[in-house]
């Protein structure tokens, strides 16, 4: 055990080389002034760090990593003008406190879903982050935001401040793949993949169709649609499927 | 209860197990299980029995195939509920079954039974049996149940805080039981939130996903859905403005004058609390001094009661100690619970079984990840599925790591409960965050990381994030334990404040159900990822640090020396997971709506801070039918009185520093 208040030095010691590399690492910094702007955050939370951490935040910000997550956005397809979702409900069917609220576009004429949300709600007072509509949306419609920094009014209505509808939930694709890049690329990679996919499917098809005696006109003319409209009316007949599966399970 | 004799006793069982089998025809067809069984024989639609393992087979030689017969699907029934002590002394005694892991209740509405299910186990190590008996749930929907079940408080000190729990969320009454009050909600609180027919303020349906929400989901604020309508139960007369209970007169008056706490009423409630001897019968018993020294001779010092939280730096979140004081000496100590309650399992329920895993994170929020992981690997036992070789790896590295920062902050807000005020603790919270960096780069959340899935995880750890678990694992933290231990381990200070203090003995540990650090610091080599292992701990080469000293000191000691072998896991499992496939990280297809085989399943993984364990029972629906979670931070505070008892005041902050529990996890 050795002298009483020899444990008490020895701690001592630490608090000290605390300290003093504390003042190194700043030194550092002052030392190098490139480093003062973008690096600091960055190593200043670092297991290269040497010192104490502080970051100060509202005026420094630690950069934060892709996959964080925050109350999601729903993403637009900038190029074809057009809400990503489909209004297909499983992120609200996966959403643990059940807080997204859609409701259906419906043509008007013929009563038949169209695959478009006409309301989109999150309630952000209930919303935990979890991130599983963006996980399980099967198009890519929905992202976790990075945007940590919510407050409003008070003065404002609760619905107005706390309910995110469909306008302020809506954000650019380019605003999504700024953020989250790797599954940006992954996304693009995806869709050039079914692209090719299915034109290769579609000049198979157009390939038979011209070996029969129909000839080939009529069968070219079928894919040319194909990724305007086959796009949004593919989940189409999955969508009722999926519904009635879904109400079929639970009784 | 003392009013209730033992005359009705014998009688007891007899309804008990007239109401199962009279229970049948009212449910033809049910697809629950079906109370099939005054013979033991299998009906031909029940659930399927359990077979029995050796130590049950042998159970049920004991006392006769009349009183132990198998249960559906795991376990045996007791059917004699007058026979239930001998059957778990005999379970304790005979066959080695020491310690009472778990115990909770299930509703099973339709048959009209609650069954209340014990998980004991034994210390060397092993899996725990499951011994089930049944009350008839009683006719009034708001009194507790009439017929009794016999507490097992004297047979294993564990059951205490457990029994009250049940007693609190299903009404099963427990005769014996030294204290039978509420104790998550408050006392006064009507009617019983677990069972099934109880339904919660803003209630929308049993189960989720509600029908609200999509196709046509116009949004309503919660609240705007008629806070004060049909939701909320309030007893018949009951006037809120007049209402001025003292919900708390039975747990003073239970340790001022020995007492017996307020009688529970007919219609469950406690009766207005029966004003203690001795005392003034306006005055309020909080701060009343009063003398109990029959002794005249001796010095005369004031007994008083102090309330310690729930707003108290100390008490680590809001939890109350009321402890009475002699002098400085605390000579009694009692707990109020449940300030943090949300009624988990009973969302737990509503939810799908996939929905649960974020909630897991909210439990003890220090560790999420180690939470996710027993939910997890307890609802892929009852699916019958495997996560990816890769999946297993990156869940240890995961649970390790979470290990080390719970540690690490379990040892830094020790100090400051020992008065070394924050220095300690904020050179521990920065390791812990550079820790928490790398999960919130992984997972992207730091607490709520809600990672783990069916047969896998959600992502997979890129080569920069598998660089920074590795330097961290390899360079920064063994360094930083290093620092950790030259910082307090000689310390005469903390030497002096903790050696000693909060000593409970190896079989009182066990009897009271303490697992985690506390119980290996007392001794007992047990871990469940040796005792019972899971995942894939049998690859890894690790020790379970064991100390001998059971006090505060060795605690601590118990905790640093299993950072390490945290490490050791963390570094072997980098090491080895380079042999599996990146990105292969899901088994089977990822899927949202996840079926369960009907059936039940205790699960348990050994968290920083002990057993957690998670009894669920499947329907075979969409939804768990009961999610129980055997939470280590609630019934390691069953030892809490004993450990502190003769202690100064000042100590007992310290002792309930060094059981490192999460409020979120306790009150659930
Ligand atoms: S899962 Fe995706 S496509 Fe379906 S409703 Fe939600 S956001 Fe829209
Ligand atoms: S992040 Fe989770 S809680 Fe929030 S909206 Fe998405 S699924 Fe619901």
């Amino acid at each position: 055990m050795g002298l009483m208040g020899t444990g008490i030095l020895k701690g001592l010691g630490v608090t000290l080389r605390h300290f003093i590399d504390t003042y190194a690492e700043d030194l550092k910094y002052i030392l190098n002034k490139s480093g003062v702007q973008q690096p600091r955050p960055l190593r200043r939370q670092s297991p290269k760090n040497r010192g104490l951490v502080t970051v100060e935040y509202p005026r420094e910000r630690l950069p934060l990593p892709e996959n964080f997550r925050y109350v999601p956005f729903l993403v637009y397809d900038t190029e074809k003008q057009d809400d990503k979702c489909t209004s297909c409900g499983i992120c609200a069917k996966v959403c643990p406190p059940q807080c997204i609220w859609i409701v259906r576009t419906e043509d008007p004429i013929t009563k038949r879903p169209v695959p478009q949300p006409k309301e989109f709600y999150i309630d952000t007072t209930i919303c935990m982050n979890c991130g599983y509509c963006a996980e399980f949306c099967p198009f890519d419609a929905i992202k976790m935001d990075h945007d940590y920094e919510l407050s409003y009014y008070p003065t404002q209505e609760p619905h107005a401040r706390l309910v995110h509808d469909k306008s302020r939930l809506t954000k650019p694709d380019t605003y999504h793949a700024s953020i989250h890049p790797t599954d940006w690329h992954r996304e693009l990679a995806d869709r050039a993949a079914e692209e090719a996919k299915k034109k290769a499917a579609a000049e198979a098809k157009a390939k038979a169709e011209a070996a029969k005696p129909a000839g080939g006109a009529a069968a070219a003319a079928k894919p040319a649609p194909a990724p305007g409209a086959a796009q949004p009316s593919a989940p189409g007949p999955e969508k009722p499927a999926q519904a009635d599966a879904d109400k079929g399970s639970r009784e | 209860m003392a009013e209730e004799t033992t005359n009705p006793t014998p009688a007891e069982p007899a309804t008990a197990a007239k109401a199962a089998p009279a229970a049948k025809p009212t449910s033809p067809a049910a697809a629950k299980p079906a109370a099939a069984k005054p013979a033991g024989h299998a009906a031909p639609k029940g659930p399927p029995l359990a077979t029995l393992t050796p130590e049950l087979a042998q159970l049920q030689q004991h006392f006769g195939e009349s009183i132990i017969t198998p249960a559906p699907y795991v376990g045996v029934l007791v059917n004699d509920l007058s026979k239930l002590r001998d059957v778990m002394t005999y379970v304790r005694d005979q066959l080695g079954f020491d310690m009472l892991a778990n115990v909770t209740a299930v509703d099973y509405i339709k048959e009209g039974y609650l069954q209340v299910v014990y998980h004991p186990q034994r210390s060397k190590g092993g899996q725990p049996i499951t011994i089930k008996v049944r009350v008839p749930r009683g006719s009034d929907p708001v009194a507790p149940t009439e017929v009794a079940v016999p507490s097992l408080t004297p047979i294993y000190a564990g059951a205490e805080f457990q029994e009250r729990e049940i007693y609190d969320m299903y009404g099963v009454r427990f005769e014996g039981h030294p204290d039978l009050r509420r104790i998550l909600t408050w006392e006064g609180f009507y009617g019983w939130p677990l069972r099934k027919d109880w339904h919660e303020p803003y209630y929308e349906g049993d189960t989720k996903p509600f029908d609200s929400r999509w196709p046509g989901g116009h949004h309503e604020l919660a609240e705007e859905r008629v806070p004060w309508g049909d939701n909320v139960n309030y007893p018949p007369g009951f006037d809120p403005l007049n209402f001025n209970s003292d919900p708390d007169a039975g747990l003073y008056d239970s340790m001022l004058s020995g007492v017996p706490n307020a009688p529970i009423g007919p219609n469950g409630h406690a009766q207005q609390a029966p004003q203690p001897q001795g005392v003034g019968a306006a005055v309020s018993v909080y701060d009343r001094n009063y003398n109990t020294l029959a002794d005249e001779e001796e010095l005369q010092t004031d007994q008083i009661i102090v309330n310690m939280g729930p707003q108290h730096p100390s008490t680590h979140g809001v939890l109350r100690m009321v402890v009475k004081l002699d002098g400085e000496t605390v000579t009694d100590l009692k707990l109020a619970l449940g300030y943090l309650h949300r009624n988990h399992e009973k969302i737990g329920e509503r939810n799908t079984w996939l929905h649960n895993i974020p909630y897991t994170d909210r439990l003890d929020y220090i560790c999420g990840l180690a939470n996710e992981l027993g939910y997890v690997i307890t609802v892929e036992k009852m699916m019958g599925i495997k996560p990816t070789e890769r999946a297993e790896y990156l869940r240890v590295i995961m649970a390790e790591l979470t290990r080390i920062e719970s540690h690490f902050w379990a040892i830094g807000f020790l100090l400051n409960d020992l008065g070394a005020f924050y220095t300690p603790a904020l050179y521990f919270i920065t390791e812990r965050d550079l820790i928490l960096d790398l999960f919130e780069s992984v997972t992207g959340s730091r607490l709520m990381c809600n990672y783990m899935r069916f047969g896998g995880v959600s992502r997979d750890f890129t080569e920069d994030q598998l660089a920074h678990a590795r330097e961290l694992a390899f360079d920064r933290i063994p360094r930083k334990i290093d620092e950790l231990e030259q910082l307090l381990t000689e310390n005469e200070i903390i030497k002096a404040r903790t050696i000693g203090v909060g000593y409970l003995p190896a079989e009182r540990s066990i009897n009271y159900s303490l697992t985690g650090p506390c119980l290996r610091a007392a001794g007992v080599p047990y871990d469940i990822r040796r005792a019972d292992p899971y995942s894939i701990y049998d690859r890894f080469d690790f020790e379970i640090p064991v100390f001998y000293g059971a006090d505060v000191y060795d605690r601590y000691r118990v905790r640093v020396a299993e950072m390490r072998q945290s490490l050791r896991i963390v570094q072997q499992a980098l090491n080895q997971i380079d042999q599996t496939k990146p990105g292969d990280i899901q088994a089977g297809k990822k899927a949202y709506n996840h079926r369960v085989p009907a059936g039940e399943a205790y699960g348990r993984v050994e968290t920083p801070k002990g057993e957690l364990g998670f009894y669920l029972v499947s329907d075979g629906g969409q939804n768990p039918y009961r999610y129980h979670v055997r939470s280590s931070s609630f019934i390691n505070l069953n030892a809490l009185k004993e450990m502190t008892v003769g202690h100064k005041v000042a100590d007992a902050v310290v002792i309930l520093g060094s059981l490192d529990i999460v409020l979120g996890e306790v009150d659930r």
